[in-house]
C-alpha cells in the first residue's frame, strides 16, 4: 500500500521533471515540425496522384512507406529523449546527492526505480501514442490512408520505447548519467542497422547474414517490436506492389507480423532487465 | 488447540506488557560497523549509541568515517559488517526511518522543484501528515519563509543547506542526523542552528552531529565520540572527557612544605610565579582548601586563576597521542 504511494509519487515527479526541465517542449516542437513536413510530404503524394500518373495501388505503397518513415523518426525521438532522461535521472540523482536525501526516507530502492520506470514508459508511450496518431489522422486528411491496425502499431512503437528505457535505467545504475543514454542509444542504432542487415541476407537467401538480424533482435527487442509496429502501418497490398520477399530487405517496410511468442519474450526482457536494474541499484553505495 | 492458542495470546500479552514496562530503545544503535573502499579500510569496528533525547557529537579529523558511518546508519551505504538499530527497529526494513530526518554532507535538492514542493515531496515519501502551515512554519525556522515559491535551481549554497534542514525537520523526526549542518552558513545561520539543535533537544527530539566547529559541538552536545581512522578513539559525556580541570596560581615565598602540599594536590607546573596545578574532577572544596593550607604554610597568594581544558584541545590531545602511538608502533616494526 505504502509501497504502491512510493511508487506513484516518484512516477508523478519523474513526469514533472520532463516538463519542467522543457523536455516536454523540445519533444512538442521537433514533433510539430515532423508533422508539418510530412503533412506537405503527403499532400505532394496527393497531387501527383491526382494527376494519375500514380496508380492507386502505387499511392498506397508511397503512403506506406512515407508513414513508416515518419514513423520511425517518432520513435528515433522518443528512443533518443527518453534515454537521455532515463539516464541522467538516475545516476545523476546519485551522482549530485539528491537521490541521498530521498532514499533516506522510509522508502525502498526497488519502489524508487519502479516510479522512475513507470513515470518514463509513461512519458515515453504517451508521446508516441500522442504523436502516432497525430501523424495518422494528417496521412488520413491528405492521402485517405488509414493504416490497417493503428492501435496495436502505436502500442508496439510504445513497447519499443519501453524496451529501451528499461536498458537506458539498467545502465544508469552501472555507469555515469552521460555514457548510459550514449550506450541506450548506440545499442538502439546497432539493432537497427543489424536488422536491416539480416533483412538484407534474407532476400538474398544467406542464412548467416540472417541470423545477425534474428539474434540481435533477441537480444534486444527494440528492432523487432518496431518491424511488428510498421507492419501494422503499412497496407497489406503495399508488400506485393513492392516486389514479395524483395521487401525484407527494405527497411521501411516489414515482411511478416510479430508472433506472439516474440512479444512474451520482449516482456520477459523487460522484466529480467528491470529486475537486474534493481539489484544492481540495490547493491550500490550512495 | 484452543487451549494452545490461549496459551500463546496469554504469552504475548506478557512479552508486550514486558516490552511496553521496558525503557524505550535508543535512537540510534550500532555495533561493529566495518566498510571498505577497495584497499581503504574507510571504518573499522565502529559501535555507538545514541539515547532518546540525546544529542551526540560526531567529531573527528577529515576522513576519519564520520560520513560513511552515518550512511551506514541510513542504509545509504551497506556495511561490511555490523548491526544497526534505529529507534529500536532493525535498520534493514526501510519502515525504521519513518522518523528520522537526514541533511546530508552533500546536500542537493530537485532543482525544478520550489521549496515547498520539495518538503511536499519529502513529507508524502516519509508518509506523515504534516499541514502545509506547518511546512511553512519550518521553512520559516530556518530563514527561508519568504523564498517558499522559487524553485530550488536559483537558490545560493546556503540557501540549499537550509532547505536541506527543513527536509530534515518537517516530518516530525525523533531522531535528525546532521552531517555538519553549518559548512555553508553564515554566522546567523550558525546560531539558528544552534538554537534548533537545542529545541530539538528540548522536545526529547535525539539528534546526532558531525561538526568540525568544535564550539558548536561543545555547547549543544550531551556526549561525543571521537572517530579516528575509521575507529572510535574517545567517547563519552563532556564531563568524562573535560573533567581535568587545572588551577592556575601566582605564588611568592613558597617553601618546600608549601610545595609538597601542591604536589599532593595534582602533577604541578611551574613556570617564573605561576604554578599550574591540575585538579581531580569535581571536587569543589578542592580550592579553597588548598588556598587556606598555603597561606598557612606561609606563601603568599597573589592571584588564583580556574581554567576548564575545552573540547578542541581535548580532541587534538586525543588525535595526536594517537598518531605519535601508530608512529611509535610503526618505527619498532621496522
Ligand atoms: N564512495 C567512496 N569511494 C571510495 N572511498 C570512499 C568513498 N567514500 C568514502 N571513502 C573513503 O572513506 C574514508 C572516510 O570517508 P568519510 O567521507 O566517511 O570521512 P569523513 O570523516 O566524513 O571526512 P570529512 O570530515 O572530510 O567529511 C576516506 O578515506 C574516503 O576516502
Ligand atoms: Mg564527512
Amino acid at each position: 500500500m505504502t509501497t504502491a504511494r512510493t511508487v506513484l509519487t516518484i512516477a508523478a515527479l519523474t513526469l514533472q521533471e520532463a516538463s519542467r526541465r522543457r523536455v516536454l517542449l523540445a519533444l512538442v516542437a521537433l514533433t510539430v515540425v515532423l508533422i508539418a513536413l510530412s503533412a506537405w510530404g503527403f499532400s505532394r503524394v496527393a497531387a501527383e496522384s491526382g494527376d494519375a500518373t500514380l496508380t492507386s495501388g502505387e499511392a498506397r505503397l508511397t503512403a506506406s512507406i512515407l508513414l513508416n518513415l515518419v514513423m520511425f523518426g517518432f520513435s528515433l525521438i522518443a528512443a533518443l529523449g527518453t534515454a537521455f532522461l532515463a539516464g541522467p535521472t538516475l545516476s545523476g540523482e546519485t551522482e549530485s546527492g539528491i537521490a541521498l536525501s530521498v532514499l533516506a526516507r522510509p522508502i525502498r530502492r526497488s519502489a524508487l526505480l519502479l516510479g522512475k520506470w513507470l513515470g518514463l514508459v509513461a512519458f515515453g508511450s504517451g508521446f508516441v501514442v500522442v504523436a502516432g496518431l497525430a501523424q495518422c489522422l494528417v496521412v488520413w486528411a491528405t492521402v485517405d490512408y488509414w493504416p490497417p491496425q493503428p492501435a496495436a502499431a502505436l502500442a508496439l512503437l510504445a513497447g519499443q520505447t519501453t524496451v529501451l528505457l528499461t536498458l537506458a535505467l539498467l545502465l544508469s545504475t552501472a555507469v555515469s548519467p552521460m555514457a548510459s543514454g550514449v550506450v541506450a542509444v548506440g545499442l538502439f542504432g546497432t539493432t537497427w542497422i543489424a536488422g536491416v542487415v539480416g533483412g538484407i541476407g534474407g532476400s538474398l537467401g544467406n542464412e548467416a547474414v540472417e541470423r545477425v538480424g534474428t539474434v540481435s533482435r533477441m537480444l534486444l527487442p527494440t528492432d523487432g517490436l518496431w518491424r511488428g509496429a510498421m507492419h501494422g502501418f503499412q497496407d497489406p497490398s503495399a508488400l506485393v506492389q513492392f516486389g514479395g520477399a524483395d521487401s525484407e530487405a527494405f527497411p521501411f517496410l516489414s515482411a511478416a507480423p510479430l508472433t506472439p511468442g516474440y512479444l512474451l519474450w520482449a516482456v520477459a526482457w523487460v522484466v529480467m532487465v528491470g529486475g537486474l536494474a534493481v539489484t544492481s541499484f540495490q547493491r550500490k553505495d550512495l | 488447540m484452543t487451549a494452545g492458542l490461549a496459551g500463546r495470546d496469554a504469552a504475548l500479552d506478557a512479552a508486550s506488557r514486558l516490552v511496553a514496562g521496558l525503557p524505550p530503545a535508543p535512537a540510534v544503535w550500532c555495533s561493529g560497523l566495518r566498510k571498505r573502499y577497495g584497499k581503504r579500510q574507510a571504518v573499522a569496528d565502529v559501535s555507538l549509541e545514541v539515547g532518546r533525547g540525546e544529542v551526540v557529537g560526531l567529531l573527528g579529523p577529515n576522513g576519519a568515517g564520520k560520513t560513511s558511518v552515518i550512511k551506514m546508519l541510513l542504509g545509504l551505504v551497506h556495511p561490511d559488517a555490523g548491526e544497526v538499530m534505529l529507534l529500536g527497529q532493525p535498520a534493514a526494513d526501510p519502515a525504521a526511518r519513518a522518523r528520522v530526518g537526514y541533511l546530508p554532507e552533500l546536500f542537493r535538492y530537485q532543482p525544478w522543484l520550489s521549496a515547498t514542493e520539495v518538503l511536499a515531496l519529502h513529507v508524502r515519501l516519509s508518509g506523515t501528515d504534516v499541514t502545509p502551515a506547518q511546512r511553512r512554519d519550518v521553512l520559516a525556522l530556518v530563514g527561508l519563509g519568504d523564498r517558499a515559491g522559487d524553485r530550488v535551481g536559483g537558490f545560493s549554497k546556503g540557501m540549499q543547506q537550509r532547505l536541506g534542514l527543513a527536509v530534515a525537520l518537517v516530518a516530525r523526526p525523533e531522531l535528525v542526523v546532521l552531517d555538519e549542518p553549518t559548512s555553508a552558513l553564515d554566522p546567523l545561520g550558525r546560531a539558528d542552528v544552534r538554537d534548533i539543535v537545542l529545541d530539538l533537544k528540548a522536545r526529547g527530539v535525539a539528534v546526532l552531529l558531525n561538526s568540525h566547529l568544535i564550539g558548536e559541538v561543545e555547547r549543544v552536545c550531551d556526549r561525543v565520540v571521537i572517530l579516528d581512522r575509521g575507529r572510535v578513539a574517545a567517547s563519552g559525556t563532556l564531563a568524562e572527557l573535560l573533567g581535568q580541570r587545572e588551577l592556575k596560581l601566582q605564588l611568592t615565598g613558597v617553601s618546600a612544605a608549601a610545595r609538597e602540599r601542591l604536589a599532593a594536590t595534582g602533577p604541578v607546573e611551574r613556570e617564573g610565579d605561576w604554578f599550574t596545578v591540575a585538579l581531580a574532577a569535581d571536587e569543589d572544596t578542592a580550592v579553597p582548601a588548598l588556598v587556606a593550607d598555603l597561606v598557612a604554610l606561609g606563601a603568599q597568594v597573589h592571584a588564583v586563576e580556574p581554567a576548564r581544558i575545552t573540547l578542541e584541545e581535548r580532541l587534538l590531545g586525543i588525535l595526536r597521542s594517537a598518531s605519535e602511538a601508530r608512529s611509535d608502533t610503526e618505527g619498532s616494526s621496522r
